[in-house]
This record gives C-alpha cells, sequence and structure tokens, in this order.
C-alpha cells in the first residue's frame, strides 16, 4: 500500500515531524468512501427534489428526470393543502427560537451560577442535574404527557416549548466552560468596582463563554429541530405540528383506503427543511468547533 | 478521571476565591429558572410516571393501587422482553460500528495527513443535522422498490439480493440509518479530544522514536478515552430509546416493524393504541432505569481504566 510506503521513509529529503506528516494520497481516498457515504443520501434528496411525481418513478434515482421541476415543486411544497408546510414551518421556528433559546439561557445561567458560586443545596442540585443526563428524554415523553394531560397542556405550544427548556447537558458544558475560561479574579475586579453578579455575567463573563453558548445553542436548536417523539405524542391537531410530525404525516397519505401520495413534495419538503439547520452550521462552525474542543471533552 | 465525575468540590478553581460571606444566596439568582422548569418538565413527571406504575384500572373498581404487580407483569410480558432483545441486539452490534467508524475517520482527520482536512471535517458531520424523521423518509424512499436506489441495483443485478424491509434485513437497514446520522457527529466529539492533546506532547513523543501507530496507541488513544466513554454513554441511550427511525420506517413494513418493535415503541403503542397508560408508565421507568443503570456502569469502567 502506498501509505505503508511513505511511513517506511519518514525521512526521505525533507524531514517530516509527527506534527507535521507527508500528505496521503490513500488516506484521502480512503475518506472519500466516508465523504460518499454520508453525501450520496443528500444528493439523492436534492437530485429527487427537481422530478415530478411522474420523472420519480420513470428515471433512475441518482440521474436528473425529464423535466426540471424544482422551483415548481417548492411552490407546490408551499401550497398544498392552503399553506400548511409554511405553518409548519413556522411552527418549528417558534419551537426552535422559544425552546432551544431558551434552554441556551437557563443552562448558562445555571451552568455558570454552579460554577462560580457557592450556595446551600449546590452540591445536591449537582448531583441531580448530573444524573439527569444519563436519563433519556424519550423515556420521559409518555410520562410527560400523561402530566401535561392531566394539566391541559397537551395539544398547544407549551407541551413541546417547557420540555425543551431543560438541558442538562447544556449545563454541564457551561459549567465545564465557565471554571476553563471565566477568571474568578476578573469577577472580583468587577466586584469591587460595585457591578452586580447579574450585570458583570451579561457584561463580562457571557463574551468570554461566547464559544460555550454557541455550541449549547447549535446543539440545543438541533434537538428542538429535530424533535418528532414529544411533538407526536403532544400534539394532536395538524395546526400545531412542527415540519417533522408533519412530513410524516404527509408521507403516510401514500398508503391507506384514501391514498394521495404525494411524493415529491415529501422530498422537496424534506430538501427545504434541512436547509436552514445545514446553513446554520455552516455559519457558526468556527465557534461550535471550538467551543466543543474546549468544553465538552476536556480532561 | 472522566468528566462526567467531576465533583463540584474538585474544580480547578480555588476554593477561597469563591466568596462563602454575604453572597451566600447569590448562586440562586443564576439557578433558580434551570431549577423550576427542571422540576417540572423532569422531576414532576418522574414522580408522576412512578405513582402512575402503582396503580391500575381495573374494570370492576376503577383505579386501584395494585403495588408492583406493573412490574411483576412487564417481567413476564414476552412482548417486552422481546422489544428489549432486539434493542439490546441492534445496541451491541451497531454501536461498536459506529463509534469505530467514527474514532477512525477521527485519526484520519488528526493525522494531519489528508489533503482538505476542513471540508472532510464539515461533510461527514452534516448528516448530524439532518433530522431523524428526513434522513428516515430519505433511506426509506432509497430503501424502497417504487424509485429507490435499492430497486435500481437489483434491475442491474438482475436479481432481488437486496430486501432492505425483509424480517432478517430489518435491523441492519436501522442500523445503517443510525450510523448514517451519528458517525459524523461522534466522529466530531472524537476529533475534539484529539485535538486538546499539547503538541509538546507530540514532540517528546518524536524525541524518543515514536511513529504512526504509536503515537496513535500511546498518546492519541488514551486521550480520547474520556470522550469515547461519553460517546459510548450516549450510543447506549440511543440504542436504548430507538423509536424515530422503526416508528417512520413502519408505514413501509407494516408487516415486520410491529407496535412492539421496541420498548420506546410499546410504550408508545400501550398508551395511545392501548390506553394503558400505567402499564406503559412501568415500560417506561424500567427502560429508563436500565439504561441509566449500564450508563452508569460504562462510565465506572471507563473512569476506573484512567486510574490504572
Amino acid at each position: 500500500m502506498v501509505r505503508n510506503r511513505r511511513v517506511i521513509h519518514p525521512r526521505a529529503r525533507r524531514p517530516f515531524s509527527v506534527t507535521r506528516p507527508p500528505r496521503s494520497t490513500a488516506l484521502t481516498l480512503l475518506m472519500c468512501l466516508f465523504l460518499l457515504y454520508a453525501l450520496v443520501p443528500l444528493v439523492w434528496l436534492f437530485v429527487n427534489a427537481t422530478k415530478t411525481q411522474a420523472d420519480l418513478f420513470s428515471s433512475f434515482g441518482l440521474a436528473f428526470g425529464d423535466s426540471f421541476a424544482l422551483w415548481d415543486n417548492i411552490a407546490r411544497t408551499f401550497t398544498y393543502d392552503d399553506g400548511i408546510y409554511l405553518r409548519w414551518l413556522g411552527n418549528t421556528m417558534l419551537y426552535v427560537v422559544v425552546g432551544a433559546g431558551g434552554a441556551t439561557l437557563l443552562a448558562t445561567l445555571a451552568g455558570y451560577g454552579l460554577a462560580k458560586f457557592r450556595f446551600p443545596g449546590r452540591a445536591g442540585y449537582f448531583a441531580v442535574v448530573l444524573g439527569a443526563v444519563a436519563v433519556p428524554g424519550t423515556a420521559l415523553a409518555v410520562p410527560t404527557f400523561l402530566l401535561f394531560s392531566q394539566m391541559g397542556l397537551t395539544n398547544t405550544p407549551w407541551s413541546i416549548i417547557i420540555p425543551s427548556l431543560i438541558s442538562p447537558f447544556g449545563l454541564y458544558l457551561i459549567w465545564v466552560y465557565t471554571i476553563d475560561s471565566v477568571p474568578t479574579e476578573l469577577l472580583e475586579a468587577a466586584r469591587l468596582d460595585g457591578a452586580s453578579e447579574m450585570r458583570t455575567f451579561f457584561t463580562i463573563s457571557v463574551r468570554l463563554l461566547l464559544p460555550g453558548i454557541v455550541t449549547v445553542a447549535l446543539f440545543t436548536i438541533v434537538a428542538t429541530w429535530n424533535n418528532y417523539f414529544l411533538p407526536l405524542i403532544m400534539l394532536s391537531d395538524p395546526k400545531w405540528f412542527p415540519l417533522t410530525v408533519g412530513l410524516n404525516q404527509w408521507s403516510a397519505q401514500a398508503a391507506g383506503v384514501a391514498a394521495e401520495p404525494i411524493f415529491n413534495l415529501v422530498i422537496t419538503g424534506s430538501l427545504v427543511a434541512i436547509v436552514p439547520i445545514i446553513a446554520i452550521f455552516l455559519f457558526l462552525q468556527r465557534y461550535w468547533q471550538s467551543g466543543l474542543s474546549a468544553g465538552s471533552v476536556k480532561q | 478521571m472522566t468528566t462526567l465525575t467531576r465533583s463540584p468540590g474538585v474544580t480547578r478553581t480555588s476554593v477561597p476565591a469563591i466568596r462563602r460571606q454575604r453572597r451566600r444566596w447569590t448562586g440562586w439568582q443564576f439557578t433558580w429558572p434551570f431549577a423550576v422548569v427542571f422540576v417540572i418538565a423532569f422531576i414532576a413527571p418522574l414522580g408522576y410516571a412512578l405513582w402512575l406504575s402503582l396503580f391500575q384500572n381495573q374494570l370492576v373498581g376503577g383505579n386501584a393501587f395494585v403495588g408492583l404487580d406493573n412490574y411483576v407483569l412487564a417481567f413476564h410480558d414476552p412482548a417486552f422482553w422481546a422489544s428489549f432483545g432486539r434493542v439490546l441486539l441492534f445496541l451491541l452490534v451497531q454501536v461498536p460500528i459506529m463509534l469505530l467508524l467514527a474514532l477512525t475517520a477521527a485519526l484520519a482527520i488528526d493525522s494531519a495527513r489528508l489533503y482538505a482536512t476542513g471540508f472532510f471535517r464539515i461533510v461527514i458531520f452534516l448528516p448530524y443535522a439532518v433530522p431523524a424523521v428526513v434522513a428516515v423518509l430519505m433511506w426509506g424512499f432509497i430503501y424502497g422498490d417504487n424509485f429507490g436506489l435499492t430497486a435500481s441495483i437489483n434491475d442491474w443485478l438482475g436479481s432481488s439480493v437486496l430486501a432492505p424491509f425483509a424480517p432478517q434485513w430489518m435491523l441492519v437497514s436501522i442500523g445503517n440509518i443510525v450510523t448514517w446520522e451519528f458517525v459524523g457527529y461522534n466522529m466530531v466529539i472524537f476529533y475534539s479530544a484529539l485535538k486538546t492533546i499539547p503538541t509538546d506532547l507530540y514532540e517528546a513523543a518524536e524525541i524518543d522514536g515514536a511513529r504512526g501507530w504509536q503515537v496513535v496507541k500511546a498518546i492519541k488513544l488514551p486521550a480520547a478515552r474520556g470522550a469515547i466513554v461519553i460517546a459510548t454513554i450516549f450510543s447506549i441511550i440511543g440504542s436504548f430509546q430507538l423509536f424515530n427511525e422503526p416508528n417512520v420506517l413502519q408505514p413501509l413494513a407494516s408487516n415486520v416493524i410491529t407496535s412492539s418493535y421496541t420498548p420506546n415503541m410499546y410504550a408508545y403503542s400501550l398508551s395511545f393504541a392501548g390506553q394503558q397508560y400505567n402499564y406503559s408508565a412501568t415500560i417506561a421507568i424500567i427502560m429508563g432505569v436500565i439504561t441509566a443503570a449500564i450508563a452508569y456502569v460504562v462510565q465506572l469502567r471507563g473512569s476506573r481504566k484512567e486510574d490504572r
């Protein structure tokens, strides 16, 4: 193998070091298989979003069809059934902004508070929240539904938003990140200047914590944007559905007695649903990658 | 020391620096909002589920306290154990494969031997951003007979070797979807851990004459251990809680994916098709306890190895 040959001659002319080894074409090609695995389904989704329903059946999966119907498909996705898709998109946005935004705020405040202050009940607080990291959210979904239906909260946006506000792992991330990047001396100096703790937090600490906050925000955004089990259980009225539940309902239309398949809309709707979240990740990658390496896994 | 066990008492902040006096309750200013929602959305449902699991809605006598009868019922319920066995099998096969792939990719990216490293990293990570429902719909189409790639490949081969929805292949098909969704995420977690290794450690290794795999074994893998433990725990949780993928695939293969295919699907159908809320809560609790217990054992094992 080419790679082995390279290892045998590590000192050929230019001295390569462990930290700056020679580039390997073989390894790059091998990793291209990984790349293909990740990309083929996404390419499939894009290619098939450009097809009419007839083309879907008549053309090869990864080849374009006779007509390029992407714009038409998008228009039909947004207007089908009185524009219900737009409503679902709006609902998803609402759940993401309030749910993930709130979760980030609460986790940041609490993680910071636990890292920088001693207060009665702190040890117990910390132990309970860390224990919660290991309790899967989905295990709580059915019990939460049962409780919320007693409280009359099911089939309202609150039934999605309230459970989304809790991110024990986010709190943990911010806690680690605070310890690593907010010097206590700086807070002491602000205190001597007479600033209140909240003011110090919002003017000084937040800036130092930014990469950590962005990381937590991104992961809570993904969790809320992708949430399926909870809204499936909680909501029965399609007008509160998020995109995930709505798309699956569209997909289910293809089966059954009154089958009315809209494969092209399911595919185009899926494509439209992933574009914003992928854009967010690409746009903010500098932040979340540094946030992850500094916060989540540092020993 | 794994990251999850770092207790608040041994933080790097020096104790005298944290003000104990007059600010005693200040910490609650920051922590009460999380605590309030946590009680509503975590503690209360947990408590309610525990309470529910001790009752039964009987035809005669209505809602009656039955002690641990629901748990006894669950332990003798073949449908529950079949679903449990299925996710256990899934866990034992899919998780190692996915984590090994992720670790390999992370090491390759960290090796600095690739061209266009950043491109690989971000593209392999991308599927994580795709909602599970969209991923499953997409793969469901690809697997499908109508206009999927599977059908095209079978046509081309002139046979029907690929049958993703056949009973014996269904778990593999689901495993592929889950791997696709999370391999990049785990890769990034591992890569982040590898990136925290200080450069002088590599330089020291180089002076000692360490090369290639020796560096991987002596420096990189130990440094990634904490991340591997965390990724393993999250993957175990994900496997035991498997729901989205089989649920969305169900219409495509309703004879294979039964309503008790996974424990979560079982709890779901007990609640929503069967109205057996008490028994459903019992199943959710049993699965939560088993998951948390196994996560805890993995964490203990992971940290004990590090102490050696």
